[in-house]
């Protein structure tokens, strides 16, 4: 089995995040970038998955500005194999991302995708369901398990108020939730091969996509500011203000 | 409690734009080290510090290591963190490539050995020691010696040590009295007692390889008779597997000040079987040759507990609010104590003190780099002879300053700082006993003003000099203001510098108890001069940058700030230390102790 993970270079999860003056969108300018946390959980599982001996190999895929480079370079320290690199410097949404994901899932045959189910820049969570509608696959999302027999697996998926399991038959897309492990750390000897490893690099047009936006931003702003807290006297003002100024009950 | 988060943008910008990076990969067999490696290198072991040995260093030092019955415990976690550690590969990014390790230069294994100080200094101990002992052994071991040890050394299965002192021989080595007697077999029984051994005994690793200052039977007094050995805690058959346990034996672990998750062994050692590493009578010739690196080693955690008193106390004084700053406007009745101007004064020495101190050291491993492989004969003599002129600075500058930094940083934190549970404490107590082992201040400052500047007339500090002058002279050259002021101030204590030097070339012939009274102000002099040549080389460059629209403008223009306070605020301190080099010693020398 083959698995292709995509990754996406995002702003780290320590940093905390200023919106532009003029609204357009976050300031990204020398701001510590990362791996998103949920696709190092698909690379740790895809990597679990070969080291169990039900993968033969792991590419990781991302699609970004040439800088998307140092995420790929992550994973291959992580122990993926090869990477591929979508470079473009354009806007990218959701929509774009599945389309491309379906050229590389189509030039290089994977029998799994195994993504993050959302990226936490945007939190769009839809990258992995587009690109199983595209590719007519099978889906599971929020897997917190995966258990792999031949060719079906045994995913268990974390749902509203419970675990549910299900079987799917490959190809399928499958998206990672928090809890289906925890990364590990590359190790030194691993950094160091993950230079030589290949990495290809193709651009939109080369896959013959068109990834112009869709979708138009109007306006980025900061959640509004806490206000202080307030004592009331008894359960009875508590209510009272429920009712009347926070107006939830 | 705010956990260890490494200052990547200054390590990046010191390696990169100050000590030259580029020069030491271009060195041969160095060329994958490319920048992007380094920093991959460096976030992966920045998470791995922050994220694991981090959070296990205020509960090592609450539960430390604990002895019973011959065996000792480390630490909650510390076990499968030094697992995690050994399995990451960190263990041997130094060690011989022939053996399974990864000979990276020195230049890339100190940002990140400085990042496992910050995070977990009692933590960073066994590696560091490994390493220590592994070097001993591939420079001066047979090669039998070598296969039998190294493999597993280097991937960490098995752990290392260094044993020097006795209770008669702390600093003055030539009274090591264990006893080697010779055997048929070409061994030897090793009999005495050996202290102060870090991570003598542990429980992560199966087996642990001593490395043993002792004398052969009937060798000379003094250290010309004393003969290094190699004695593993269990004996070691011909195809790799273990066998006896060897007559070596800790006897208990002490109680200390800090570094209480390592345990600082008593060993006793009763016919143990040893091994001669080398040849007889050469032992503490070649412990002198490892001597650099350790030492190096140490002076690195004073950059580390710097840097990481500093983060403490900054974080601290920006949420804890008390009184209205004097003589600021607008500020609150109540206001973030880091608004008072000498709580601001605090945290701007800590954080001079760090950026100078960790850009010394990273230059130090720099030359220490170009001196075991650059092609040419004369550049690799060049820096080693600056190596020898600075390692005892790094050693003796660095930690003396960390402790000033991390008494600062108990300050910052008031009557909380005092309070174990604010974490401040434990840096000081960390960090106090980095100025006494490995050397103490006294002995580097006496190495420093005898065999490094007394007996070669201070050839080597007056070619730094040279070199300092000339960034100073570029610094007064500037458009820049703030740099020529700079320079004006690094002008005035390098003519410090110079002259105390001269005084030194002087009367060390005649009257080396005068110098060597007043020796730890050189050092201190040394340190503070050579520090604010870091200091300026950095502002220089993050001038540079920002005129050329590089960089992140926010990290370089507090660049450009430290550089300046560490201008007004340190350097003018070397005046002083010159004048009490030069004028000190004599009172010291004549003083009769009786009147003590």
């Amino acid at each position: 089995m083959k698995i292709l993970v995509p990754v996406k270079r995002v702003v780290d999860y320590n940093v905390k995040v200023r919106v532009k003056a003029d609204q357009t969108g976050v300031d990204l300018a020398n701001v510590k970038m990362s791996m998103n946390p949920f696709d190092e959980i698909a690379v740790e599982e895809a990597l679990k998955l070969k080291e169990a001996g039900k993968a033969t190999e792991v590419v990781a895929v991302s699609a970004g500005p040439a800088a998307c480079q140092e995420t790929l370079r992550t994973a291959l320290a992580m122990g993926a194999d090869r990477a591929i690199l979508v470079e473009t410097d354009a806007e990218l949404q959701p929509l774009a991302v599945a389309k491309l994901l379906k050229a590389v899932v189509q030039k290089e045959s994977p029998q799994l995708v195994l993504a993050g189910k959302q990226a936490i820049d945007d939190d769009a969570n839809q990258v992995g369901q587009m690109l199983a509608a595209l590719l007519d696959w099978a889906q599971v999302t929020f897997a917190s398990k995966i258990a792999a027999d031949g060719g079906k697996l045994t995913v268990t998926r974390e749902i509203d108020g419970g675990l549910e399991t299900v079987e799917v038959a490959l190809p399928a897309v499958l998206t990672a939730d928090l809890r289906l492990n925890t990364p590990r750390y590359a190790t030194l000897p691993n950094i160091m091969k993950a230079k030589k490893k290949p990495l290809d690099t193709l651009k939109p047009a080369d896959l013959g996509v068109d990834v112009a936006p869709r979708l138009k931003t109007l306006k980025v702003a900061e959640p509004p500011k806490r206000k202080g807290g307030v004592m009331v006297k008894d359960v009875a003002e508590l209510v009272a203000k429920l009712k009347s100024e926070a107006k939830v009950i | 409690m705010a956990e260890y988060a490494a200052p990547l943008n200054d390590m990046r910008f010191v390696l990169k734009h100050v000590v030259g990076l580029d020069q030491v990969n271009a060195l041969p067999g160095w060329d994958e080290v490319t920048e992007d490696v380094v920093d991959a290198i460096l976030e992966e072991a920045a998470k791995f510090a922050g994220e694991v040995l981090s959070p296990l260093n205020a509960s090592g030092d609450k539960a430390g290591a604990t002895y019973s019955d011959g065996k000792v415990t480390t630490a909650p976690g510390f076990r499968d963190a030094y697992w995690q550690f050994v399995n990451g590969g960190w263990g041997n990014i130094l060690a011989p490539v022939e053996y399974g390790g990864q000979g990276l230069p020195a230049l890339l294994s100190t940002p990140v050995e400085e990042m496992w100080g910050s995070a977990n200094v009692a933590f960073k101990l066994c590696p560091m020691l490994t390493l220590g002992a592994i070097e001993a052994l591939h420079q001066n071991a047979s090669k039998e010696l070598q296969d039998r040890f190294l493999p597993k050394m280097v991937t960490g299965e098995w752990t290392g040590t260094m044993n020097l002192t006795e209770p008669q021989a702390g600093s003055d080595l030539s009274l090591v009295r264990t006893k080697a007697v010779p055997q048929a077999d070409g061994s030897y029984r090793l009999t005495g007692q050996k202290i102060f051994i870090t991570y003598g005994e542990q429980d992560y690793t199966e087996n642990i390889v001593h490395t043993v200052l002792g004398r052969v039977e009937g060798a000379p007094e003094g250290v010309k008779g004393i003969s290094l050995f190699v004695v593993p805690k269990f004996l070691v058959n011909a195809d790799g597997t273990l066998g006896a346990r060897n007559g070596v034996r800790c006897v208990s672990i002490e109680h200390k000040m800090g570094i209480h998750a390592s345990p600082t062994a008593v060993m006793a050692y009763e016919d143990a079987t040893g091994y001669l590493v080398g040849e007889a009578n050469r032992g503490l010739e070649y412990m002198f040759v490892m001597m650099n690196a350790a030492r190096l080693g140490v002076g690195l955690e004073g950059v580390s507990l710097c840097e990481r008193s500093f983060q403490r106390a900054r974080d601290w004084a920006r949420e804890r609010l008390q009184g209205r700053p004097i003589g600021v406007a607008g500020a609150a009745r109540t206001a973030p104590i880091i608004q008072h101007p000498d709580v601001k004064r605090m945290l701007l020495t800590m954080k001079a003190c760090a950026e100078a101190t960790r850009a010394l050291a990273y230059q130090v491993s720099a030359y220490l780099d170009r001196s075991r492989r650059h092609p040419e004969e004369s550049e690799r003599r060049r820096c080693q002879a600056l190596v020898d002129l600075l390692i005892p600075v790094v050693k003796g500058w660095s930690t003396e300053t960390a402790v000033e930094v991390a008494s600062l940083g108990v300050q910052v934190h008031g009557g909380m700082g005092f309070i174990e549970e604010t974490g401040a404490a434990q840096h000081l107590r960390d960090a106090r006993i980095s100025t006494i082992y490995e050397g103490t201040t006294g002995i580097q400052a006496n190495d420093l003003v005898g065999r490094k500047v007394g007996r070669e007339a201070g050839a080597t500090m007056k070619a730094l000099l040279a070199a300092m002058d000339e960034e100073a002279a570029a610094c007064r050259a500037s458009e820049d203001a703030g740099l020529r002021a700079l320079g004006v101030r690094l002008a005035a204590a390098l003519a410090a510098l110079d002259r105390a030097t001269d005084w030194i070339v002087t009367v060390y012939a005649d009257d080396p108890g005068a110098v060597a009274a007043g020796s730890v102000y050189y050092l201190e002099l040394a340190g503070i001069v050579t520090g604010g040549w870091m200091m300026a080389r950095a502002a220089r460059a993050a001038a540079r940058q920002l005129a050329a629209g590089e960089g992140d403008p926010a990290y370089l223009e507090g660049k450009r700030l430290t550089a300046a306070f560490y201008a007004e605020h340190l350097l003018p301190q070397a005046a002083a230390l010159a004048e009490t080099v030069c004028t000190g010693g004599a009172i010291v020398r004549a003083a009769d102790e009786a009147l003590l």
